[in-house]
């Protein structure tokens, strides 16, 4: 980018910056436990992100593995049905408030907002600091109401049972949320800020990454989404403490009104997950087909109206509760039209592929499987929107297996994408190659052997959350609970491969893909402490293939 | 005022002591800080604003009683804090523009003269929140043996009061506990318990309300008292005032917060007289 295009001589200039250690650069300028507990290095933040985040995955993932074993059987035979319970709750309340939420924006987003803008750091360091020790908190106070006994209200949290009759500790978990939801509005609002006034000069909005769009996008959700589910879960605790009927029907309150302010949040959680996914497969596409993106503009805008839509929509999982059959159709209409950008990005991307120089790296391994499982996760969404479907559909594996397809095939497949794309530029060290696309492989046949069934489960009627079910559903059940276990050995193996590549890792060089933005063209690999050498200065889209050599990198 | 005027070598380059390592120039700094602190507010809007949803709902559900126990807050007070809170924005104006003009003795001066306008509110508050409490406004379990009494207790001595005034007498005793029903008790029939639960949301809304905007002054104190103390070490000057308009941005926030809650609240059954 900027004065620095892909033309070979370039490419040169940046391939002789050698690996790591003999330079230099924010991995090793201090290795002081303290400059890392207390940095405020944007780089180091997104990387004490990435080991707790990994740590609350494993722990998500291992309850999974409880909930897949005891549905082996159909009887109730691994855990009770009070700890079955617990076991599907901690896991949603793990994965999703402590994983994906802040998966891409709180580790990639950190790492490379300010690199891709050309910026020196987030507007403000102390703040994104603050708001990593908030999700910290908020993590141990989660973890405490797991030790205690754990919660057993699904993750939804759903009134009267939660206010007044569970006797878990929900007070104890809604806390723990609480915290960890400012946290992430600070994250959100620290990226606002940056992407606003942090950019270098020339890097206009339309010459924006897309990455950034997603990032900006899922920032604002996050600003305004998240404080209704803490002032949610706040009344939650007061109606629990004073016995005070805000939500419990008994005593005069209303319990839709809870679950409309909790969907309120958490439906547009859902495009926190999948907007920043959708930025790296922009990302990944672009490099690995060596193409400039078919439809800049469009796909920047349909990130944002896909965070437009996601506040509009809310309802739709509500439509069982008997509110209003008017309200449901508007609801129904306006959830049909978030395939719309959906749509619109899914083809633009086909667009982009078509006649490029595609090559077959694991983050474009990754991508193809985010590809098809996102579309399948969108498409049986329109099931669910159809509200004479949702009626047949609501609560059962079919609605369990449509968000896993989203949240795990889109989220987590383009959060694995983003890793291992960007992973040269975190360590400046290269993975091995086999290793990575074979997991990529694994991942995607283990995720559909194991959500598949589901479908079907769903379809015939198997509700969800219950931890006994007739012997029919066993077949399907089997298949999905093996395919656990391939979808486990799929997401094992980075970890064993990647912390390999960081100590002994063929070193990289500063571009290894051939990307064209910002932290590929003007940065080393790891980058210096400070990023820039000096302020890049831009004077070009950020996708510019087109009528330029392309350089092919060995590596 | 103090040199702020000083340029300070950094890493090669000319840096105002101002200026944080990671911006360019002053006035991208002063941009960033704003910018951030209107989107801080708008969270804070949102935060908000589950809590007026939930008002707006219960009150058009249950309107008659909303009503009926919004005559049941001090108009009197309310009104007093409206007067003293608009009062202390007034202040932190004068402080913003004092920090801007370079006047760091009266950007301090005015910002300790906002808090103790804030201190001031609150006492009130703390004086309207015990007589609540005596009179039984307090929504919650009852720990006695009898099950929800509270609002028949807080009608009772409505009445008391009303009767007093009427006699021209300003003084007026409370109610006796064992003179009072129990919400449920049959003689009220259904009304007594759907009645009860009614104010009670109404109490609880404003309890949660005014209790979640107290906690934002008593925050707001701090900030304030924090970057009064540098304005008094000089630290503000025409290029750098940014945290002063940030806190003023802030404490003109929690100032329209109760602008929307003192009608919402007080006068929304003023009309029904005492």
């Amino acid at each position: 980018m900027a004065s620095v295009s892909l033309e070979s001589e370039t490419f040169k200039k940046f391939a002789d910056v050698a690996g790591r250690d003999n330079d230099v650069n924010y991995l090793n300028h201090d290795h002081s436990i303290t400059s890392w507990l207390f940095t405020l290095d944007h780089k180091r933040i997104g990387l004490l992100y990435l080991v707790t985040i990994t740590l609350m995955f494993l722990l998500g993932g291992a309850l999974a593995g409880a909930i897949r074993l005891e549905l082996l059987t159909p009887k109730g035979d691994f855990l009770t049905a009070d700890t079955y319970n617990k076991a599907f709750t901690a896991h949603g309340i793990i994965m999703l408030f402590f994983f994906l939420i802040p998966s891409i924006p709180a580790v990639l987003g950190n790492f490379l907002v300010p690199l891709m803008i050309g910026a020196k750091d987030v507007a403000f360091p102390r703040l994104n600091l603050f708001s990593y020790y908030l999700y910290f908190a908020g993590s141990v106070i989660a973890l405490t109401a797991l030790l205690l006994g754990g919660v057993d209200t699904g993750w939804t949290f759903y009134t009267p049972f939660s206010s007044t009759y569970s006797n878990s500790y929900v007070i104890v978990m809604a806390v723990g949320l609480f915290v960890v939801g400012f946290s992430s509005i600070l994250t959100g609002l620290n990226f606002i800020i940056t992407v606003h006034r942090m950019r270098c000069p020339g890097l206009t909005w339309f010459r924006l990454p897309l990455f950034i769009w997603g990032i900006y996008a899922t920032s604002v959700v996050q600003l305004l989404g998240t404080p209704v589910i803490a002032v949610t879960l706040g009344l939650l605790g007061v109606e629990r403490t004073l016995g005070v009927g805000i939500f419990d029907p008994r005593l005069g309150g209303d319990p839709i009104l809870f679950q409309h302010l909790f969907w309120f949040y958490s439906h547009p959680a859902v495009y926190i997950m999948i907007l920043p996914s959708l930025g790296v497969a922009s990302e990944v596409i672009a490099t690995f087909s060596r193409k400039n993106v078919f439809g800049y503009h469009i796909i920047a805008f349909s990130s944002i109206a896909i965070a437009v839509f996601g506040f509009i929509v809310w309802a739709h999982h509500m439509f069982t509760t008997g509110m209003s059959p008017y309200a449901a159709m508007v609801f129904s209409l306006l959830t049909f039209s978030v395939a719309i950008p959906s749509g619109i990005k899914v083809f633009s991307w086909l667009a982009t592929m078509y006649g490029g120089s595609i090559s077959f790296d694991t983050p474009m391994i990754y991508i193809f499987g985010f590809l098809g499982l996102f579309t399948i996760g969108g498409m049986t969404g329109l099931f669910l929107s159809t509200l004479g479907t949702d009626i047949h559909l609501h609560d059962t594996y079919f609605i369990v297996a449509h968000f896993h397809y989203i949240m795990v095939g889109g989220a987590v497949l383009g959060y694995m994408a983003g890793l291992h794309y960007w992973w040269p530029k975190i360590t400046g060290r290269l993975y091995s190659e086999f290793w990575g696309k074979l997991s990529a492989g694994i991942t995607f046949i283990g995720f559909n052997f194991t959500f598949f069934p589901q479908f079907i489960l769903g379809y015939l009627g198997m509700p969800r959350r219950y931890y006994e079910y007739p012997d029919e559903f066993q077949v399907l059940n089997v298949f999905s609970s093996a395919g656990a276990t391939i979808l486990a050995i799929g997401y094992l193996m980075p970890l064993v491969y990647m912390p390999y590549s960081f100590f002994f890792g063929e070193k990289a060089n500063s571009n290894p893909y051939g990307g064209s933005t910002l932290e590929w063209t003007n940065t080393t690999s790891p980058p210096s402490p400070h990023n820039f050498e000096k302020t890049p200065v831009v004077t070009e889209e950020p996708y510019h293939y087109h009528g330029k050599e392309a350089a092919v990198v060995s590596h | 005022m103090s040199a702020t005027n000083e340029i300070v070598q950094d890493h090669g380059q000319h840096h105002h002591k101002d200026l944080a390592h990671h911006f360019d120039t002053l006035e991208q700094q002063h941009d960033a800080n704003t910018l951030g602190m209107w989107a801080f507010l708008l969270t804070e809007v949102l935060f908000f604003g589950g809590l007026f949803a939930a008002y707006t709902i219960y009150r058009y559900k249950y309107s008659a009683m909303f009503e009926e126990a919004s005559n049941h807050l001090d108009i009197t007070l309310g009104a007093t804090n409206t007067v003293i809170l608009i009062l202390s924005s007034l202040t932190m104006a004068l402080a913003v523009r004092c920090s801007q003009t370079g006047n760091s003795l009266w950007t301090g001066r005015w910002l300790l003269i906002t808090i103790a306008f804030g201190l001031m509110f609150l006492g009130v508050k703390f004086v309207e929140w015990k007589h609540d409490y005596h009179i039984h406004l307090m929504p919650g379990k009852d720990w006695s043996g009898k099950d929800y009494w509270h609002w028949q207790y807080a009608k009772k001595a409505k009445d008391m009061e009303t009767e007093a005034h009427k006699n021209g007498s300003a003084e007026h005793s409370l109610p006796d506990r064992k003179d009072v029903l129990a919400d449920n008790d049959p003689s009220l029939g259904v009304r007594g318990i759907q009645e009860s639960q009614q104010a009670r949301l109404f109490f609880l809304l404003y309890f949660c309300m005014t209790s979640l905007h107290a906690l934002h002054m008593l925050v707001g104190f701090v900030l304030i008292g924090i970057i009064a103390y540098f304005a008094y070490q000089g630290a503000y000057s025409p290029e750098y005032y940014s945290p002063v308009e940030n806190i003023g941005l802030y404490w003109h926030f929690v100032d329209i917060v109760w602008i929307f809650l003192f009608p919402l609240l007080y006068l929304l059954g003023a009309h029904m007289g005492h």
